[in-house]
């Protein structure tokens, strides 16, 4: 078996495998945040939460009414996102404008609401989530082997992931969100229905972080807490980023993924730790974000 | 409708307009009328309450009170989106370009409100400068590319009465004087203009009449043909 600086390749392409799909997970959850940021001004901290739930519906749907996976991934983002509008609509609206930190407050609030609500009901041990047949197994590609549901796992996140980024900066739909991103009052001076605007966006934002819930049901433990650990890391790959910057959020969140994989390999200990040593490393070299604008 | 009638049909009534920003009290009780087809001018100095004037037409100031009549139809509870759509172009001082937009995106932005609006192409050719640079971003023009893509951005949506702030601000005379013959092609167009202006020569030609603010009340209103007549007084409000 070949080797790399004492690694097999195998293991290398195994943990760069795993890396790029939580890269794809970081890519989608920061994603959201970056879309919400952008036209609401507020750092979600309910977003693991509604990623959490994402998954939490996709389980139950199929438990009590034997929902499939497919209709589950447009679906639970569905659920998730009118769920958002609401929370949007009755608490978020009601503190716009106001200071940073009522939002945080409230955002994380209801997140710890969720959580507490579903471990009083599931516990924290984790629900099972059959995959469906048709990703089961796998192709040996030579140099590793490649299971079907990681595969697609890589290609339906890459693939929302440009589809949003192309309807925000390529259509008009997308000229609303990035003016309102800069001067809502004015856009809603031309006639343009604000309120409306903000709610569906948080929705979508929420729906993403669903969706991406959608996806890790299959693979990772579904359990009430499975957002809050998640979370963290993303907002250090938003940090690394650079707020608001649809584009950055995608790249970053999968970079970051595969230098966590690669440290992985070469030096474990560390790999928990490394994104939070480069986020201090672009907070000290780049503060407003490898990707952001300099403020 | 005789001719007659429509050249009496109040467009704007403002009537006892107080507008605070948070704690401070700027508009103390405006009163001004504006009819179809005028262009009339909110003179004055700086921090008058003139452009907050604009500003509380469009729903844009923290709170107001008195009334704000726009086509016989009170707005004082209209959402902010609701104005636009009762025939209301705005372009606010600094223009309000979008810097994540481009030229096109940025005039294609603000949706239809009325028909009659100006098509593209008839914009395009009243602005050539704007279609040459379409494609480039919309804070990458000069300053008076700018001013005429803010300009040329209400004109579209078919806003039959434009609130314009500040519009010569900062731009080179040969730029004023083209914006000078647009505002006299949309007045013969028959649009109503709001135009707060700080170059009282700009607008001296232009108007039919001019409303004199001050402390946040109209404290003179001169008509065209008054002006020559009235012009001492005019330099005392003014500083001139």
């Amino acid at each position: 078996m070949s080797m790399i600086f004492g690694v097999p390749l195998a293991v290398l392409f195994g943990q760069l495998l795993i890396g790029i799909i939580n890269g794809a997970f970081y890519a989608l959850l920061s994603l959201g945040l970056a879309v919400i940021f952008g036209l609401l001004k507020i750092i979600n901290f309910a977003h693991g939460a509604m990623y959490m739930l994402g998954a939490m519906v996709t389980v139950l749907m199929f438990d009590a009414m034997g929902i499939n996976y497919w209709v589950a991934l447009f679906g639970a983002p569905l659920v998730v996102g009118t769920f958002g509008v609401l929370i949007e609509y009755f608490l978020l609206r009601r503190i716009a404008g106001q200071d940073h930190i009522y939002s945080l407050l409230l955002t994380f609030g209801v997140a710890l609401i969720i959580q507490g609500v579903l471990i009083n009901w599931f516990g924290v041990s984790g629900l099972r989530y059959t995959m469906p047949d048709v990703f089961k197994g796998g192709v040996n590609l030579g140099f590793m082997f490649m299971p079907y549901y990681r595969a697609w796992v890589i290609v339906a996140a890459l693939l929302v992931c440009f589809g949003t980024w192309f309807v925000i900066e390529k259509t008009k739909l997308g000229s609303y969100l990035r003016a309102g991103t800069e001067d809502s009052q004015l856009m809603q001076g031309f006639g343009i229905n604000v309120p409306l605007l903000i709610s569906v966006t948080y929705g979508f934002g929420v729906a993403l972080a669903a969706f991406a819930g959608v996806l890790a049901a299959p693979i990772y433990s579904v359990t009430p807490v499975m957002g809050s650990s998640t979370l963290i890391v993303v907002f250090a790959v938003v940090v690394i980023g650079g707020m608001g910057s649809i584009g950055g959020a995608i790249i970053t969140g999968i970079l970051m993924g595969v230098i966590e994989g690669l440290t992985k390999t070469f030096y474990p200990p560390a790999s928990s730790a490394v994104i939070f040593l480069v986020m201090v490393l672009v907070l000290m070299f780049r503060p407003s974000g490898l990707f952001g604008k300099e403020a | 409708m005789s001719v007659n009638a429509t050249k009496q049909y109040e467009q704007l009534r403002i009537s006892g307009l107080h507008a605070y920003y948070g704690e401070s009290h700027i508009l103390h009780g405006m009163d001004l009328v504006v009819n179809r087809g005028e262009l009339v001018t909110l003179l004055g100095r700086n921090g008058a309450g003139r452009s907050t004037t604009l500003k509380a037409i469009m729903n844009m100031v923290g709170r107001r009170t008195g009334s704000i009549m726009i086509n016989g139809e009170e707005t004082m509870s209209c959402a902010p989106h609701n104005i636009a759509r009762l025939g209301v172009g705005y372009c606010p001082e600094h223009r309000g370009i979008f810097a994540s937009l481009s030229v096109h995106e940025n005039l294609t932005l603000p949706p239809v409100v009325r028909s009659g609006g100006m098509s593209l192409e008839e914009i395009y050719s009243m602005f050539p400068n704007l279609y040459e640079r379409r494609f480039s971003q919309g804070t990458k023009l000069s300053g008076g590319e700018q001013q005429m893509l803010a300009l040329a951005r209400i004109l579209r949506t078919g806003a039959n009465m434009l609130l314009l702030d500040e519009i010569t601000e900062g731009l080179a005379p040969v730029i004023v004087e083209k914006l000078g013959h647009v505002l006299v092609d949309l007045k013969k167009k028959g649009l109503t203009i709001v135009l707060v202006e700080q170059n009282f020569h700009f607008a001296a030609p232009l108007a039919d009449r001019h409303y004199v603010v001050e402390h946040g009340l109209i404290v003179e209103e001169v008509s065209a043909d008054e002006l020559s007549a009235k012009q001492s007084v005019l330099d005392g409000y003014l500083g001139v």
